[in-house]
């Protein structure tokens, strides 16, 4: 649990916070949010002392921050930024090693740390470990940053902004993410945002600031029903209408529509290149003239492909279709019962519409719930 | 009197020379690291000192080679002494200057995160600022490096002996043999040394960073 008790910064004549009190209870996922200048990431960045605040009384689990050792202090909270701030002298395994090491754990303990956190975002140790920051994507940069940040197993992460530099796919995916890892280890996250969808996608509680001060601190549920505040309402725009209705709406409603297709030509090497680039684990090949063949994933590829031969023999008809005017309710069933995670849209023709993920599902329900969604 | 006949009698001479030189250069740059790089360090840590003595070491780098080297006489008589003692003076500049802007061009938001994480203050040096400062102040070793060994070949005028000892003698003799049995193998010296250290470089560059570029 983190108390703020009267806490007040200023930098010259401007007020950052403004006698700011505020209990953080543990285990929640609790997101500060509220226009640029409210003092959010001042609010954050005092939990782990990297701002000192000018009076005031901030507890973590009722001892009082400021009388502890601040170095040892950090050592014990996670901490994530949105430059990602890997070190790009270090591999990935030495920046995940590096809070334990600060703590002196053996050599073993680190290395099962490591294995483990890696298998938690489905990065294999074999291939990733010894990479260094500058050979991976930014949203695989962006997960083993959250990796140290959890290294030591600090009950409180702290995350400043962390997604903000990524793009809407990788932000989706690494947003699902920090939510599953945050229910399944119990942390209390504190994670900044400017971002509301990002709020009501992750928050138990979020808190509204607005020039040093908590307008509002709710679940997301009740901020949309009650705002506090006009700032507020504004900040929730466009999720506040209701009008849409759910049953009348269809497969396509539901999809991404931009989706990555292959020719069954394609040669395996390439397809693996692409899709490491792209950050997908499966392909959608299509046929000549566009309709289409099948799916292929990437350990299909790993375990049967040889290099230089067309995907075309490895294309395997595991994923779910269904036609673009099917009703919505039939998409969503065959969504929960498939085994890849997604279900592909065929137009009349034949050719591929689009993907239905849970993502996709999400926002859209969101959309119909609450209006027009950003991204 | 023929090259031939020349490199017979005085090819144990020149390489005596040659000897002293490389000796008189290691010694003047590996005191001028000890002296830059601790320095530029501490500016870091102290900015507001870092313009003064950034710019009072600036003006040392202008003091012409001749008259720094009979002052330096003048305080420690003749021989390597002084002439080590300017040379090393010569050999901070580009040292420092390197370190210092090395480790301030570091980004901050490395900074940041390895405070939060917890670093103190020397693991946040030794692990952070310094191996992504390095092939920045290596650069600075380099140019020390190679001005060091030309400006050395002045050293033989105050008795330090090297290479300039043969440019001299040549000079004073009216002989260009001795001139440039001290000239070439100087140049020699200095693309040499250049190379070498750019493979340093190179090898302490730490992986990740060549891979970056």
């Amino acid at each position: 649990m983190i108390q703020f008790r009267n806490v007040n910064k200023s930098y010259g004549k401007k007020t950052i916070l403004d006698n700011l009190t505020l209990d953080i209870k543990a285990g929640e996922f609790v997101i500060l949010i509220g226009p640029s200048g409210c003092g959010k990431t001042t609010t954050l960045k005092t939990i782990n002392r990297l701002i000192e605040p000018d009076s005031g009384e901030i507890f973590i689990d009722g001892k009082d921050i400021t009388k502890m050792d601040p170095v040892k202090l950090r050592r014990t909270i996670g901490y994530v930024i949105q430059q990602i701030g890997l070190f790009p002298n270090m591999t990935v395994e030495q920046n995940i090693a590096l809070v334990p090491k600060l703590l002196k754990y053996t050599n073993e303990e680190i290395d099962e740390i490591v294995h483990r956190l890696l298998d938690l975002v489905n990065m294999p140790y074999e291939e990733n470990a010894k990479k260094y920051p500058s050979e991976l994507s930014g949203g695989q940069q962006q997960r083993i940053g959250v990796l140290r940040a959890l290294a030591a197993s600090p009950p409180i992460v702290l995350m400043d902004e962390p997604f903000g530099a990524l793009d809407p796919l990788t932000r989706d995916t690494l947003q699902e993410e920090i939510k599953k890892i945050q229910k399944k280890l119990g942390k209390t996250i504190v994670f900044v945002t400017h971002d509301m969808d990002e709020a009501l996608r992750l928050a138990d509680t979020i808190v509204f600031m607005n020039e040093g001060k908590v307008l509002q601190m709710a679940s997301p549920e009740e901020m949309l029903q009650n705002p506090a505040d006009p700032i507020i309402k504004s900040f929730l725009g466009k999720h506040m209408n209701n009008g849409n209705n759910a049953a009348n709406m269809v497969a396509s409603d539901f999809m991404r529509a931009k989706v990555l297709t292959v020719p069954k030509t394609k040669k395996t090497l390439e397809c693996i290149a692409l899709m490491s680039r792209r950050d997908v684990s499966s392909l959608i090949v299509v046929e000549d003239d566009d309709t289409y063949l099948g799916t292929v994933s990437v350990d299909k590829i790993k375990a049967e492909g040889k290099a230089g031969k067309e995907i075309s023999e490895l294309v395997t008809l595991e994923s779910m279709t269904v036609n673009r005017n099917s009703n919505a309710q039939e998409a969503f069933e065959l969504l929960i019962a498939s085994p890849t995670g997604y279900v592909l849209v065929l137009n009349d023709d034949n050719t591929v519409a689009g993907l239905i993920t849970k993502t996709s599902m999400a926002k859209a329900m969101g959309e119909a719930l609450w209006g027009e969604m950003t991204q | 009197m023929s090259y031939s006949d020349f490199l017979s009698k005085y090819s144990g001479e020149i390489i005596k020379a040659f000897f002293t030189h490389i000796e008189l250069v290691l010694l003047s740059v590996g005191i001028g690291v000890v002296i830059a790089v601790p320095l530029g360090i501490m500016l870091t840590r102290h900015q507001a000192a870092a313009k003064y003595v950034l710019s009072i070491v600036g003006v040392i780098q202008t003091i012409p080679g001749l008259v720094l080297l009979g002052v330096m006489l003048i305080f420690f008589g003749i021989g390597k002494p002084p002439a080590i003692a300017a040379l090393s003076l010569y050999a901070v500049l580009p040292i420092l200057r390197n370190t210092f802007t090395g480790i301030m061009e570091v980004d901050s938001h490395y900074i940041e995160a390895a405070k939060g994480i917890g670093m103190n203050g020397k693991q946040i040096l030794f692990q952070v600022e310094l191996p992504l400062a390095m092939p920045t102040i290596i650069g600075g070793l380099r140019l020390s490096t190679v001005y060091i060994i030309s400006w050395a070949t002045l050293a033989g005028m105050i008795g330090a002996g090297g290479l300039g000892d043969m440019i001299w003698t040549g000079l004073s003799t009216y002989e260009t043999k001795f001139i440039l049995a001290g000239a070439i193998p100087a140049a020699i010296l200095a693309l040499v040394a250049n190379t070498l250290i750019g493979f340093i470089q190179r090898a302490l560059t730490p992986r990740g960073i060549r891979l970056g570029r």
